[in-house]
């Protein structure tokens, strides 16, 4: 308001200083400036998309390896079930002990390796078995749980789980930090019943989370939950110009992956959402879904819902489980109520259909 | 022959090595302990209705991709031309469709490949011109303005000049000279400051002390000329050309200020308000003295004193014209730098003739009051255009 003011100011001592004959100007000046301003709020130059459009976002496709497993993949893989079974063995083995629980081994690494956070922009990211985030570990409560961890990068590295556990187990003290090329083997029962995570614990704390290496840890409770469509989603950023602030947010990795390939899901169907936030830097992030409502139960530790809303705010490593259902069919936003966040990549669709097509399993 | 020969062997051997370092030197050996270093410059920022038009230039030594765009905070489309990768020294346009609001504060980012990020930021958005008819003439007006209008008003203290006594003569000469000073000093910190808005790789300092050598040293043997041949065409001669000289000094300096003034309305940095436009025609009336001074003793032909305004105003209207169109922060640097040592270089003539037509020295207490009051003019003056 005020800059209009100063501008109108200037062009009236010029048309004045014209008038006294000073310079021999036009007084045609008035009228374009008329026609420039109305010109102004009406047409775009651009051959691009309009900036109203659909302007916000990032140019390009990322390429197909960007993270080290598919996006889409992703929300529906835990104990390496996207894998054949042959190469499946290599990373995951399921047995029985003695006392006719379920063991569950896993084979982990660590290493170091580029991906791509966003078309065309790349991370030097530490990842878990070559992804980010790192591969979803799920079991039912009473499980054991074993995990022979190799660290193939070039710092020390740890697995620290959210859970019960023995002190030996909790990959955190300095004298547990896995130097690289050494060998851990971790230990524990799975529970309590939840949705947990896992990350490392090596110093500095900071640097090895926001660096890449975390990932889901379900434990399922030993009556199962009712059938739904089930999606992992980690909430996650990154700092690629390493200012502590970060420039990148996305729900797995990949900045708006989500808004150009719609999660799709049928109509009225039970859709069960694992939220997990691992966002460093920011003091929270946020969870909010288009045109319906969700129960939220907290950490996963409960089978009553602790509320029934459209949006939750989560800090650093809280969690929870979203169940709701579609009511009708199209595409739905769902996004980071924190709309900076939303503006930098944490953002998706839901695409609802009368039926969904499965994919390849 | 020989004497070439030990003329290019340095150059030869030079070229040898530097061929051999390539190919077998130790080069690898910096490439990969170094990671890469990335330098970007925004030149420009042109801004359309819904649209940003960003100039970048990589002045870095090594290639850079941009990845992505960011405007306030968000990512947002963009095009960049003629790709989005840049050599070293490369040139681009990018850019982006977006709703800005008129008077806000734009800031964008571009994200390289690599993660690396670069700001950019206009201060006070609103649309740049475009080099039509309406802006050129508002362009040339301002010029006229803060140029052309002010140097022939202080050409008109003439009349008056010739009046004085001997004494006071002395005293508007040293008036001059603390004009002049000021101006010249205001020139070479201008251009100081100018050189970190350019692009490191062009290597501000050296074109600054380029063109301070040029104006100074052409300057210099110009006068040496007239003096030689003032033996024959007399002492009003030698005068005249150094009243022309110093028409000639402020008014690349006039380029140079033109210059800043157009580019820094071009990219939204100031909204040029009246007051300014008052202030630096007050300031400027002062030019207008400077060149009369030495001539006020002599009969100065109309021809020449019309000449002698132009010269030295008419260049603000080229500079804004080419600041408000196509501002180059390094073009600036070497305007600015010429300016300066044009005008120190007339200074210095000045003073040599002071001390050629006084026989009780240059120290008087005359002299060192019109000096000290001609900066004490300049400062107020000087005021007006702060705003």
């Amino acid at each position: 308001m005020i800059n209009v003011k100063i501008r109108n100011f200037e062009l009236g001592l010029f048309l004045s200083l014209v008038s006294l004959g000073v310079m021999g100007g036009s007084r045609d000046g008035d009228a374009s400036e008329k026609t420039e301003a109305t010109r102004r709020s009406s047409t775009t130059t651009s051959g691009l998309v309009s900036a109203y459009e659909m302007g916000m976002g990032t140019v390009g496709e990322v390429s197909p390896d960007a993270i080290g497993i598919d996006p889409m993949t992703y929300l529906t893989t835990w104990n390496f079930n996207n894998l054949p079974p042959e190469e499946r063995e290599k990373f995951y083995q399921e047995s029985k002990l003695p006392d006719g629980r379920t063991l569950r081994e896993y084979w982990f690494y660590t290493v170091d390796k580029e991906i791509e956070i966003a078309p065309g922009v790349f991370f030097p990211a530490w990842t878990y078995n070559g992804q980010v985030p790192g591969p979803t570990i799920r079991a039912t409560e009473g499980d054991r749980i074993r995990i022979h961890f190799l660290n193939q990068g070039t710092k020390p590295h740890t697995m620290h789980f959210h859970g019960f556990h023995p002190a030996e187990m909790d990959g955190s003290m300095p004298h547990q930090f896995v130097a690289p090329g050494d060998t851990f083997l971790y230990e524990f029962d799975a529970e309590p019943f939840g949705l947990h995570l896992y990350h490392c614990h090596s110093t500095p704390l900071s640097q090895h989370i926001h660096k890449g290496l975390y990932g889901v840890y379900i434990v399922d409770p030993e009556t199962p939950r009712e059938e739904a469509r089930e999606l992992v989603m980690m909430m996650n950023g990154f700092d690629p110009n390493f200012d502590e602030e970060n420039e990148i947010y996305a729900v797995n990795t990949i900045t708006f992956y989500y808004v150009n390939h719609p999660i799709p899901v049928k109509l009225g169907e039970l859709v069960r959402i694992y939220l997990v936030n691992i966002l460093e830097f920011d003091q929270i992030n946020s969870f909010h879904t288009h045109a319906n409502f969700f129960n939220e139960f907290r950490t996963g530790t409960s089978l009553t819902p602790n509320s029934f809303t459209d949006t939750i705010i989560l800090g650093q490593a809280e969690r929870s489980i979203l169940e709701l259902r579609f009511r009708f069919p199209g595409k739905f936003m769902f996004h980071a109520h924190k709309t900076e966040f939303a503006e930098r990549g944490w953002m998706g669709l839901f695409e609802v259909m009368e039926d969904v097509v499965e994919a390849k399993e | 022959m020989k004497r070439w020969f030990f003329a290019f062997l340095p150059l030869i051997l030079l070229g040898v090595l530097i061929a051999l370092f390539l190919a077998k030197g130790p080069l690898g050996l910096f490439k990969a302990i170094l990671p890469p270093i990335q330098e970007l410059s925004v030149e420009r920022i042109v801004l359309k209705p819904d649209e940003i038009l960003l100039h970048v230039v990589n002045d870095g030594p090594d290639p850079i991709t941009i990845a992505q765009v960011m405007v306030n905070g968000a990512f947002w489309n963009f095009e960049m031309e003629p790709n989005s990768t840049l050599s070293r020294l490369g040139r681009g346009r990018i850019r982006i469709p977006y709703p800005w609001v008129e008077g806000d504060m734009e800031h964008i980012t571009l994200v390289t490949r690599d993660g690396v990020t670069f700001e950019a930021v206009v201060e006070v958005a609103t649309v740049t011109p475009t080099p039509d008819r309406r802006y050129l003439s508002t362009f040339a007006l301002l010029g006229v303005y803060v140029g052309v209008i002010p140097v022939f008003l202080g050409l008109l203290w003439l009349p008056f000049l010739k009046t004085l006594r001997s004494g006071w003569y002395g005293f508007f000469l040293a008036l001059t000279v603390g004009l002049l000073v000021f101006l010249g000093v205001d020139s070479l910190v201008e251009a100081i400051e100018t050189t970190e808005k350019a692009p490191e790789t062009f290597q501000g300092m050296g074109v600054l002390t380029f063109g301070l050598s040029l104006s100074f040293l052409s300057l210099s043997a110009i006068s040496r000329r007239s003096q030689m041949r003032a033996k024959e065409k007399g002492e009003g001669y030698q005068r005249l050309v150094l009243a022309f000289l110093i028409a000639f000094g402020i008014g690349i300096h006039n380029l140079g200020e033109g210059l800043a003034i157009g580019g820094a309305y071009a990219v939204g940095e100031v909204a040029l308000g009246a007051l300014l436009v008052l202030g630096f025609m007050i300031h400027n009336v002062t030019e207008g003295v400077a060149i009369i001074a030495p001539i006020a003793r002599i009969k100065p032909s109309l021809k020449h004193l019309v000449l002698m305004g132009l010269l030295a105003g008419i260049p603000t209207i080229l500079g804004t014209w080419i600041g408000g169109f196509s501002y180059s922060a390094i073009w600036a640097v070497l305007f600015l730098a010429i300016g300066a040592g044009a005008i120190f270089q007339v200074v210095f003539e000045i003073v040599k003739q002071m001390g050629k037509s006084t026989s009780g020295g240059l120290v008087t207490f005359g002299n060192v009051a019109g000096f000290l009051t001609g900066l004490v003019i300049m400062y107020v003056t000087g005021l007006f255009v702060a705003a």
